[in-house]
């Protein structure tokens, strides 16, 4: 039955999604990190999406059924704010501490939406299951 | 034995496979939805339905061996672009609420098609036991 196809799209969604949801959580929980240089600071990081085709069983490559995979989690590059914290254990020679370049306000904004997202894909999953179960009782 | 039999199921057996067709294709849609540069698709359910049932003129019947129909190697030629109505900067075409209607709507059209086979089977099986 080629409907669980669309279990194996629906679950790229829902590791894409708890993906993005785990840089979130990691973002900002690092938002107060501090460091004593530049290099060293928390830069927020970001998943990286892309389209994947799924290959069926056999040579063709299916145009329609496509799934998610993340290329790669990109760092931002926002500039990384600097302290005067003498006081700081961590603050250099100078007395600057060095935070995280992490923006709260996005970083709720992907929460929203990267939850939405896998409550979508949750849904697809469920109907298509209902379907199967429907198919499978056929001529009960 | 199997004419009489597609016969008795009409043009449902074609479009359940079409209708889960669909499905696939909108559950990419939906999976894709945060994606940078995806286009939505869609399949075209009435050109994808006639090619399938073999009623459109212009176009052979694509068979991976002889004798063998298959309606996702028919209807991927069939798939459209989404025309969005809200296009994104990210080039994304995906919406949401349109790609759950549509997924919803898929469902139900399944069932349909599902309830008239079983119909069909029913009447069948009244017919045999009398």
């Amino acid at each position: 039955m080629s409907m669980f196809k669309i279990f194996d799209t629906a679950g790229s969604g829902m590791a894409a999604q708890s993906l993005r949801l785990n840089t979130v959580a990691s973002n900002l929980a690092n938002a107060e990190s501090v460091s004593s240089t530049q290099q060293g600071a928390y830069r927020a990081k970001e998943p990286l999406f892309a389209a994947v085709k799924q290959r069926v069983e056999g040579a063709v490559a299916d145009a329609a059924t496509v799934g998610v995979k993340v290329d790669g989690v990109t760092e931002s590059q926002a500039a990384i704010p600097s302290r005067y914290e003498p006081g700081n254990p961590m603050a250099d020679a100078n007395g600057y501490v060095y935070g995280s370049n992490v923006n709260p306000v996005d970083e709720l904004v992907n929460m929203i939406s990267a939850s939405r997202s896998y409550q979508n894909n949750v849904e697809v999953m469920n109907t298509t299951k209902q379907l199967m179960v429907k198919t499978l009782d056929l001529g009960k | 034995m199997s004419a009489p039999i597609d016969n008795l199921f009409g043009v449902h057996t074609q479009a359940l496979g079409l209708w889960q067709r669909r499905s696939e294709v909108l559950a990419g849609n939906l999976a894709n939805a945060d994606t940078p540069g995806y286009q939505a698709r869609d399949v075209d359910f009435r050109a994808a339905l006639m090619h399938a049932s073999g009623q459109s003129d212009g176009l052979a019947l694509s068979t991976p061996t002889a004798g063998q129909v298959d309606p996702s190697a028919q209807a991927a030629d069939k798939l459209m672009w989404r025309n969005p109505t809200q296009p994104s900067m990210d080039g994304n075409t995906v919406d949401e609420q349109v790609e759950q209607a549509n997924f919803a709507a898929n469902g139900v059209h399944y069932q349909a098609s599902l309830a008239f086979i079983t119909a069909q089977i029913r009447m069948l099986r009244t017919a045999i036991t009398g």
